[in-house]
């Protein structure tokens, strides 16, 4: 079995090869509703994270609503 | 005590009798074609704890509440998002820009926010300084006429300067919001006459956000005829954050009545109230 390796949030993750931007959310445990995902810092609009292979070296960003003013 | 206790022994409180009967503090506060009743607006950062900013945010009667994007700590075990906390169904959350040094990067942000996907509202905020906070409006005015272009409705945090404010409305903004004094100052309204030119010149709602402190700030600010106010650490750093918020809901209902009501003039001399006719000989 194949990994890559991609950088999430900053910080460097394995993770087994294929993945969809999808199985990167279920395989961090983190809900779709509530998350949204950039990858080479274009948006991943919510019903393409299935459709949306992750390559060796992606840097991907996954923010969500925290409190502030 | 809380205020709500404080309210059920203290009738006139909590029946607002005398604003319910002024139908002009009750007329729509219109941004970016949604209607508003509330002219409070309120931030979500800095509560001691989650408990406290529901009870407050509830008790101050906001429908218009702000919230951040940042990454997700993917080290928590629990989804730390807000929304576990405020339901997008009772509240119109709106997404700020805060923590943003440029154009690029508080344009980046706006896009983030919008993708969550609950409307195409924005604070934009173009920070320039770490000390003061105060905005970079040159990024601002650029950011602004990006994001109204890609069809966000803008709502520009700014300084007090007139021009600054006539450029954001000229780019197109839905609504423009002057600080009273700087973000988590507490310092109230510094320059209200800054305050008023703004709202005079401008056609689009004018917001205040930023320095109200207590109660009698927010009545001040009101009273210079603006449309609303938005506030944060006013709230999440008062002893009793539901108290405060309270009494910020009743300081911005009589600031609005008594701008509508329209003050009497100041004189330097004293003007008796009672008639000199009539006195003995």
């Amino acid at each position: 079995m194949t990994e890559l390796e991609i950088m999430v949030n900053g910080e460097p993750r394995r993770l087994a090869a294929p993945a969809t931007a999808s199985d990167l959310l279920h395989h961090l445990g983190l809900d779709p509703r509530t998350v949204v995902v950039e990858v080479n810092r274009k948006i991943v609009r919510r019903p393409q994270l299935g459709d949306t292979p992750l390559s060796h070296g992606d840097a991907v960003e996954l923010v969500h609503f925290v409190g502030g003013g | 005590m809380t205020a709500h206790a404080l309210a059920l022994r203290i009738p006139y409180l909590s029946a607002m009798t005398i604003v319910q009967t002024e139908p002009a503090t009750h007329s729509a506060l219109i941004l970016g074609g949604r209607s508003f009743r509330s002219r409070l607006m309120v931030g979500t950062g800095k509560y001691r704890n989650n408990d406290d900013m529901v009870r407050a945010i509830e008790a101050s009667g906001a429908e218009i509440v702000t919230v951040a994007v940042r990454r997700v700590d993917l080290d928590r075990s629990s989804d730390a998002s807000i929304l576990h906390h405020l339901s997008p169904s009772q509240y119109f959350l709106l997404a700020n820009t805060a923590g943003c040094y440029s154009a690029d990067e508080a344009i980046r942000y706006a896009r983030l926010a919008r993708e969550a996907g609950f409307n195409e509202f924005v604070k934009l905020e173009v920070i320039g300084d770490r000390e003061t906070l105060l905005p970079d409006t040159e990024g601002l005015i650029t950011a602004a006429r990006q994001l109204v272009a890609e069809g966000f409705k803008v709502l520009a945090y700014t300084n007090d300067d007139l021009i600054t404010a006539l450029r954001l409305e000229d780019a197109g903004c839905a609504a423009v919001m002057p600080l009273a004094s700087p973000i988590g100052s507490g310092l109230g309204l510094l320059n209200p006459y800054g305050i008023r030119t703004i709202k005079r010149r401008l056609s689009v709602p004018v917001i205040v956000d930023a320095g109200v402190g207590t109660a009698s700030d927010a009545c001040l600010t009101m009273e210079q005829g603006v449309d609303g106010i938005l506030m944060n650490t006013a709230l999440a750093e008062a002893r009793d954050p539901v108290a405060m918020a309270s009494a910020m809901r009743l300081a911005i209902e009589a600031g609005r009545l008594a701008f509508l009501a329209g003050r009497m003039p100041r004189r330097e001399v004293a003007m008796p109230s009672t008639p000199d006719a009539g006195m003995l000989e």
